[in-house]
């Protein structure tokens, strides 16, 4: 399983998201029965089965992130770039998605865009990262 | 090992898990994920036993130890079954409360004394209407059975779990419909469903319709293992032989024939022990494979791609496609009525035959297939009383058959009836003992070997797909080999009465060789209705007309 998930991340790595034919390559290729990767794949969060947006926003929702107001900043994020979470912009620019803790409860409420993490959000902040981000 | 069960003391052996020592002793655990002959899932948490420092376990996965004291219904413990009981799914006990189904998952909450619905039901999931199958997302609790069984007895891997926590739910990959997977429609899923969740795609309405219609000659054929089967839908013990009762109530139901696919089965061992003959005199095509089990020909066209190159597979219709295009062809012509006015039902073991029959190149001759289930449905719509019904017998010409056909129902059946063809054909002796015993019984597979005048005749048995890949692993060592999808073959298929019981398949494989040593004729070229049907019809096994109507191809299909 270790492998297939090492194979998984690789494609990931290269296509962005995992599709059907790539499913269906892996499973000829290491033998594995292509519900199974798709059962994999579907599990873990970071891994993606269909196209995502050129950034993709993770926004954290674990205790000290919702305390803070993390609600607010997923419904401003929402509306502003007129997605629910766990949905892709139609320009393909921007995929959204709630996540678990990033480990910046310090300076919550916090997200991920692709590698860099923002903190201390407020809507104003959102407004400005998104305006950097081409 | 010394252990104590609610203050009992009980030895017991190591290796067992408490759930089993338990059972051994008497001792009622509720269970719902947890299957016989496969490894515990531990999912349902419905099985759990409190421990001497007042831990819950569940004990499907775990082993006792040496000292160990557990209460199995102490207030603690009943608590937290009937919680989770509660949790795994709000929204099918709110049909359970509606509709009385009967099914495990509601057996176990009126068990449990659940009287209300507490909590909310999961989102909406899509139901899944396929051509046999029929999966509703909203009924499912998760418990893990049809994947255990697509996975570890069928070896299909068509369904699986995907995402987690609380969207964790099974389906194909990538969302698709069952349709659109290599599923090869077995049914086996829908027995090992606790919860009504998997089901057959009804063709009840459309007969009910049909058999309404003035116009049409509805024609009824009952496979060889509905007979000791259907009585369990009436309350009838496992085991109990039906034939006259199930032809009464056919007739009742409106059919104008009743035929059996029997005779079918009969004309199958003909064609196929003639192949047989005829790959032995051109010594080539071996092994040759049998064909009477369509989830086995849809699993051989999505995964065993070499068989239909190297001509391996027999091309034999199944008995009821042949009886089918025998009744719209030769019975139609002898009765004197259009072809497009009959109508004809098989009345199956089987979800895979609702499949087979939509294959356009069988150019089927059967119209509807129903199960062994949708079968008692129809007899309980029509307000029959089954259990007193008086016995009566199958029309003549096309339900006349042998003892040969009447095994065909359980794993071995179709070689043991070849066997007893092919070696009398081949060495134009009589056979003295019919019984193979080496096709009996239900290992997964099983060999042995025959003298057909001069020539060994290898050959193999297997039930249940996952035993079929591993006997086609050495397919070289044989030439004969007899695959049936489901364990045990079709007496436990998918369209019989649930639940499914291991001593119940027993009682009911019983009563087929019951059957097979009541009938005076045990060998199909015997049957003199089959003389019949070649010297007036179809010539000899083979010919062009038989080739035309009783066998067929088949096709690649993508293993995804």
């Amino acid at each position: 399983m270790s492998l297939l998930l090492k194979e998984l991340k690789q494609i990931q790595g290269k296509k962005g998201y995992i599709s059907e034919d790539s499913m269906k390559k892996l499973s000829k290729k290491m033998n594995i029965p292509v519900a199974k990767i798709y059962a994999a794949a579907t599990f873990y969060s970071q891994l993606h089965t269909k196209p995502q947006g050129k950034h993709i926003i993770e926004i954290c929702n674990s205790p000290s992130c919702y305390l803070n107001g993390s609600l607010n900043i997923i419904k401003y994020l929402e509306k502003k770039l007129k997605i629910k979470s766990g949905q892709t912009t139609e320009d393909k620019r921007f995929s959204l998605y709630i996540c678990s803790c990033i480990g910046c409860c310090d300076k919550a409420p916090a997200m991920k865009i692709g590698k860099e993490v923002y903190t201390s959000l407020t809507k104003e902040k959102i407004d400005e990262i998104i305006k950097g981000l081409k | 090992m010394n252990i104590k069960i609610n203050n009992k003391k009980i030895e017991c052996e190591e290796g067992k898990t408490i759930l089993q020592v338990c059972k051994d002793n008497g001792i009622n655990i509720p269970t719902l994920c947890y299957q016989e002959n496969l490894e515990p899932e531990a999912r349902c948490r419905l099985c759990i036993v409190e421990t001497k420092d007042g831990k819950l376990i569940t004990s499907c996965s775990s082993y006792p130890k040496e000292g160990m004291e557990i209460k199995t219904n102490s207030e603690k413990v009943k608590r937290a079954r009937k919680v989770n009981a509660e949790l795994l799914m709000p929204e099918h006990m709110d049909k359970c409360f509606r509709e009385n189904k009967n099914h495990d998952l509601c057996r176990l909450i009126h068990e449990l004394g659940i009287r209300e619905v507490r909590f909310d039901p999961k989102k909406k999931y899509k139901v899944d209407l396929g051509a046999s199958v029929i999966r509703d997302d909203n009924l499912c609790i998760n418990c893990g059975r049809c994947v255990a069984v697509c996975d570890k007895i069928q070896s299909t891997w068509a369904i699986d779990f995907a995402q987690r926590a609380h969207h964790e739910h099974v389906t194909p990959y990538s969302e698709k419909n069952l349709n659109d997977v290599a599923c090869i429609k077995c049914g086996q899923c829908i027995a090992a469903c606790p919860v009504g969740a998997i089901s057959e795609r009804e063709h009840l309405q459309e007969v009910l319709k049909v058999l309404k219609d003035k116009k049409k000659h509805v024609v009824v054929q009952t496979a060889p293992s509905i007979r000791a089967s259907l009585g369990e839908e009436f309350d009838l013990p496992p085991g109990t032989l039906v034939t006259g009762k199930m032809v009464a109530a056919l007739r009742r139901c409106g059919f104008d024939k009743v035929f059996d696919t029997n005779f079918g089965a009969d004309l199958t061992i003909m064609e196929e022990g003639s192949e047989l003959l005829k790959r032995i005199k051109e010594n080539k095509g071996f092994p040759m494979i049998t064909t009477c089990c369509p989830a086995w020909i849809k699993f051989m066209e999505h995964f065993y791609h070499d068989l239909i190159k190297n001509k391996n597979m027999s091309s034999c219709k199944s008995p009821h496609e042949m009886l089918g295009s025998l009744i719209k062809t030769y019975y139609a012509k002898k009765a004197n009525i259009p072809k497009e006015d009959i109508i004809v039902v098989s009345i199956m073991p089987c979800t895979a035959k609702k499949f087979e029959s939509t294959r356009p190149e069988l150019k089927s001759g059967v119209d509807y297939v129903l199960t062994t289930r949708e079968t008692a449905r129809l007899i309980e719509h029509f307000n029959i009383d089954f259990k007193n019904l008086s016995d009566e017998d199958f029309d003549p010409v096309l339900g006349m058959s042998t003892g040969a056909a009447a095994i065909f129902g359980a794993t071995g059946g179709v070689m043991e009836a070849a066997l007893r063809t092919a070696y009398e054909l081949a060495t134009g002796k009589e056979l003295k003992s019919v019984d193979f015993k080496e096709t009996r019984g239900l290992d997964g597979i099983k060999t042995g070997k025959v003298d057909l005048d001069g020539k060994k005749i290898r050959f193999a048995v297997a039930n249940g797909l996952k035993n079929a890949r591993e006997l086609l692993k050495e397919k070289d060592k044989f030439d004969f080999i007899e695959i049936m999808a489901c364990p045990g073959g079709c007496i436990s298929g998918g369209g019989q009465p649930l639940p499914y019981e291991k001593e119940k398949i027993k009682k009911r494989i019983e009563a087929i060789y019951e059957e097979d040593k009541r009938l005076p004729l045990r060998k199909s070229h015997e049957n003199p209705m089959i003389k019949q049907i070649y010297e007036e019809f179809l010539g000899k096994p083979l010919s062009k007309k038989s080739e035309k109507l009783l066998h067929t191809r088949y096709f690649k299909r993508s293993p995804f």
